[in-house]
């Protein structure tokens, strides 16, 4: 399976180049759907030159990516377009070895209920074959270097990418089960936006799974908690130290968009995604991969500074539910949805800024629709998951009391 | 739950747009055309109004009486033009000199991609004129701009005399508060892209020039004249810019109100205005003006000057003095008070025109439509595309094949790449292959360029029969319905994102697109469905609109004469993109075309 992995690359690499030469490049690195305050390149060059002349980067509320980040670039900035097509190529490869690992424990455990007789006797079309699942790596590293949202991102420069890298790293260390890996990962990518911390919920309920310790055992949590909050806690000293200013400097920043507008209510919108967590944690404890897929798109959708590139990361995820596809209800709808949303975002920016007609609320309501559409994908997915769950446990022909067909309908 | 999860209402729906998907179909693009041609029609259309009040209360009086002088400048302009065979720059500059202006020169080349047949022009070097009136108590932040573009065909001496005439008048007043701007262009349009790029300090076309020495602050608004008599019958305006832009409407009801107050007859579209709107005349009369605007607008090109200040957010008008049969005309005293008083009505503003609007449809010089009430029509007509996508998902997924199956048919995606290669190549060879055509066929450069691309065009059509050697036979049937599906979502996607910019040329191309879109299927009779698809492809609609245009501007064309415009436009539509970026050219060879394409690829599915 390497050979079509590098072939996918190669081509990746090579429309990125593409684009990188031509004149499309200046124009994408400034559309306010690929890059944002917190992400874009131009303000890691100012930041760069600001610490240059010997001022520190964070006067003047320009620059807000974190000194990791600064000092990352200091020795890369000639080579950074470099820089982020290896960092998309290393994100799909991680991807890559990520589910290929979590396919073959996604087949064990499909095998062990079936041994233990825990499906129903009629659930034959809903088992999964290896067979099938064989291209699903492929398709995922597939989906996330040729899809429009990642290339938009890696031509313009967004710092997204290299934190979708650090997700996409910790999403492989988890499942290949080094918890030390894992942690080291997710402190990198809390450290740059705070929002990764809501996977530490999901990692860990992996990481408890596969070693076969009770969830319930609080000392076996404790332990595993206490690993990932102390990395934690070494990142941000360790940063504090090194730079002599404290980290979290960005973060009064990272409060609600300019699109919102800042208004004490749109605070609730920040907490939103953390919201989410506890009761995703209650219903889909069996199912952490699926939690953190659910928990990476709330956290694209909810975010402050909302860009392509998250939405980028989470879509690679889709061929891995791939088997959801029969129980998609709306999936046609929700497709033109977001299709026509990017369609418009250029139109109406135009129409706004250069045709002096149209104003900030038709941009507005066309970010809205383009959330609206994301939220009813993923509840549709979420669904579609839920319903497979039902039907394996219950049977696939359901039968109301009186013997006719039954309708599973959700309440 | 509601609808998007409660199944019973569900199902209802899926079976009321599978029974009666054609009637609505039917009916939806009806009232899409019912509705457009009923904006003409008093509920729909309003009168025009002065939204900006700082154009609004002022009063003004007057006082030009240079027609004279005017004349003089004109004659000599026209006697040391006609000397030097270029403009006069040297003369330029001494009078306006002496009027009491700031002069200054701009010189710029160009080197056109290919031979311009009908301004006879290949490798252009020009220089413009310009003199700014300083005010006298302002800070020079901002100006007004009175442009007058002189072209080879088209001296426009008068307008030129008129200028310095004027310029002589307002140096000699103290209530100016912007600086006032008095340009004069050579080779017209490409002087003014010229000046216009060096001002705002861009070079988005390629153009080579000088920068400019004198500048005056930021454009509120700009007149472009042209006049070619000493008297004028009426004043025909024209508001249509480049890629469909319009200025704001007030500047419109600015020309009109000093029409009115001056007695001086005013024509849109060239065409005088109903008075009566309540009879049936009236409204028959808007429609016609208003097709002709469509047209323009649709056309994207700049009538005029005007059109290319319209893409630096300047709102610009381009008045043109026509000489006609009728007995009473104005002399160029009348015109300049005009402009007099519209210059000071201009000088009265605080912001930038923003009051009025910005996107409208004029049936006639009083009366407008504004977008929240011409929108509708265009969307009854995208409304069709989406009840046949929705269709032909329903039965897709009736019959089981979803787009994502893993062991899906690579039938329906297989006409997608070359269709968009086709495209690409109807964009970039004609232009690029011209010399190599030269070579081998004895043909100007322009006529290869128009030659190459009916040719590419034409090739389409044989794309089917290439594509079918790679299509597998499993599902055949149901291949069609998906490739179908994906050619409505592109269309209506690529209608809607052009509508929004650019109304008429939406629905111009959602008209005739959108019933042989819809209709398209490998089933029934195909040569008859294969001659509509032809019919209605953007080549024939472009030769369509040109025939419509002619006819109503009652001067109709015989087919000979109408394929010979077609060709002239074609070669001018791949001109102008290389000049001034207009985007007619690219949409359609780069969207539209391939879109069309795979329904003509639909209709070949074996």
């Amino acid at each position: 399976m390497a050979a079509p992995l590098v072939l996918v690359l190669v081509v990746a690499v090579t429309v990125r180049a593409a684009l990188f030469r031509s004149s499309l490049a200046e124009f994408i690195s400034e559309r306010v759907e690929v890059v944002s305050p917190l992400s874009s390149w131009k303000r890691v060059v100012e930041g760069l030159s600001l610490l240059d002349l010997g001022v520190s980067p964070y006067s003047g509320a320009v620059f807000h990516e974190t000194p990791l980040i600064i000092y990352l670039f200091h020795f890369l900035i000639d080579y950074a377009e470099l820089v982020f097509m290896i960092t998309d190529a290393l994100t799909a490869i991680a991807l890559y070895f990520a589910i290929q690992d979590f396919n073959k424990v996604v087949f064990k455990k499909q095998k062990l209920l079936l041994e233990l007789d825990q499906y129903a006797p009629d659930v034959a079309e809903l088992i999964r074959t290896p067979m099938e699942m064989r291209y699903i790596p492929l398709k995922v590293a597939l989906f996330y270097l040729l899809n429009p949202y990642t290339i938009l991102s890696c031509v313009a420069k967004s710092t997204c990418a290299i934190n979708n890298t650090l997700i996409a790293f910790f999403i492989l260390t988890t499942i290949k089960g080094s918890a030390f890996l894992s942690a080291i990962f997710l402190a990198l990518a809390t450290y740059q936006s705070l929002y990764p911390l809501t996977l530490f919920v999901p990692g860990l309920l992996y990481l408890l799974q596969t070693r076969h310790i009770n969830p319930n055992s609080a000392a076996a949590v404790h332990t595993c908690e206490n690993e990932e909050q102390s990395l934690l806690d070494l990142f941000l000293g360790v940063c504090h130290d090194v730079c002599g200013k404290p980290s979290g400097n960005h973060l009064p920043l990272l409060l609600p968009s300019q699109l919102l507008g800042f208004h004490p209510r749109s605070l609730w919108l920040y907490i939103n995604v953390f919201f989410y967590t506890i009761p995703l944690a209650i219903k889909l404890k069996e199912h952490p991969i699926f939690f953190m897929f659910i928990q990476i798109a709330v956290i694209a959708i909810f975010k402050s500074y909302p860009t392509v590139g998250d939405v980028a990361l989470y879509m690679a995820f889709f061929p891995v539910w791939n088997h959801l596809y029969r129980f998609l209800r709306n999936i046609f709808v929700l497709t033109c949805i977001i299709i026509v949303c990017s369609l418009l975002f250029p139109v109406l920016w135009h129409l706004w800024i250069y045709a002096g007609s149209a104003n900030s609320n038709f941009f507005y309501a066309i970010t809205l629709t383009f959330n609206v559409g994301q939220i009813l994908l993923i509840s549709d997915y979420f669904y579609a998951f839920l319903r497979r769950e039902y039907y394996l446990t219950h049977g696939l022909y359901l039968t109301a009391k009186d013997g006719t067909e039954a309708m599973l309908v959700l309440k | 739950m509601g609808l998007l999860s409660d199944p019973v209402r569900r199902r209802a729906l899926a079976r009321l747009v599978l029974r009666l998907n054609a009637p609505l179909c039917v009916l939806s693009y009806v009232a899409g055309i019912a509705w457009f041609l009923a904006l003409v029609f008093p509920p729909l259309t309003q009168r025009t109004y002065m939204s900006e009040n700082a154009m609004g209360s002022t009063m003004v009086e007057e006082q030009f009486a240079g027609g004279d002088r005017a004349r003089a400048f004109a004659r000599d302009f026209a006697a040391h033009r006609k000397k030097s065979g270029a403009l006069p720059v040297a003369w330029l500059e001494r009078t306006m000199r002496s009027v009491g202006l700031e002069v200054y020169t701009q010189s710029f080349s160009r080197k056109l991609p290919f031979p311009d047949e009908t301004h006879e022009r290949y490798m252009v070097s020009g220089t413009n004129v310009y003199g700014i009136l300083r005010a006298p108590r302002a800070a020079s932040t901002e100006s007004l701009v009175l442009t007058v573009p002189c072209g080879s065909d088209s001296t426009n001496s008068q307008a030129v005399g008129l200028l310095l005439a004027l310029a002589a008048h307002f140096r000699g007043q103290i209530y100016w508060a912007k600086d006032i701007v008095f340009l004069v262009t050579e080779h017209d349009l490409l002087g003014t892209e010229a000046w216009l790029e060096a001002y705002h300090d861009v070079n988005v076309t390629g153009m080579q020039s000088s920068p400019l020495q004198g500048r005056a602050g930021a454009i509120q608004a700009a007149v472009a004249l042209e006049l070619s008599s000493d008297v004028v019958t009426s004043l025909d305006v024209a508001v249509e810019g480049l890629n469909g832009q319009l200025p704001n409407l007030d500047l419109l009801n600015l020309f009109q109100t000093f029409c009115q107050k001056g007695g001086l007859l005013c024509t849109l579209q060239g065409k005088l205005q109903p008075e009566d709107w309540t009879s049936l005349d009236g409204p028959l009369q808007g429609l016609q003006t208003l097709l002709l605007m469509v047209l323009r607008q649709a056309s994207g090109r700049p009538h005029g000057s005007h059109g290319l200040f319209l893409r630096y957010r300047v709102e610009a008008l381009t008045l043109r003095g026509i000489n006609s049969f009728r007995q009473y005309k104005y002399d160029l005293v009348a015109v300049g008070k005009a402009l007099e008083g519209m210059f000071r009505k201009l000088n009265h503003l605080l912001e930038r025109l923003h009051q009025s609007f910005f996107l409208y449809l004029l049936p006639g010089l009083s009366r407008f439509v504004s977008i929240g009430l011409y929108m509708p029509a265009v969307g009854f007509l995208l409304l069709v595309l989406g009840l046949k996508a929705l269709e032909l998902w329903m039965q897709l997924h009736e019959a089981g094949m979803g787009l994502e199956e893993p062991g899906g048919a690579p039938g329906p995606s297989v006409p997608l790449p070359p269709s968009q290669a086709m495209g690409l190549a109807l964009y970039v060879l004609p232009v690029l292959g011209q010399h190599v055509a030269t070579q081998h066929f004895p043909v100007a450069e322009a006529e290869a360029v128009v030659l190459t691309l009916l040719a590419i065009y034409a090739a389409g059509l044989a794309l089917p029969h290439n594509t079918h050697r790679v299509v597998s036979t499993q599902a055949p049937d149901r291949g069609w319905m998906a490739l179908k599906l994906v050619a409505l979502i592109y269309l209506a996607l690529q209608l809607g994102c052009i509508a929004l910019t650019n109304f008429s040329l939406g629905f111009l191309l959602a008209t005739t697109m959108v019933p042989t879109a819809a209709l398209a299927k490998p089933h029934g009779p195909r040569t008859l469905y294969a001659a509509l698809l032809v019919l209605t492809s953007p080549a024939a609609t472009l030769l369509g609109s040109l025939f419509l245009w002619r006819e109503l501007q009652e001067a109709p064309l015989s087919l000979a004469e109408g394929w010979q415009l077609f060709l002239a436009a074609l070669a001018q539509g791949v001109l102008e993109h290389h000049t001034y970026g207009a985007l007619l050219f690219p949409l359609l060879s780069l969207g539209l075309y391939p879109c069309w394409l795979l329904f003509w690829n639909v209709l070949f599915w074996k």
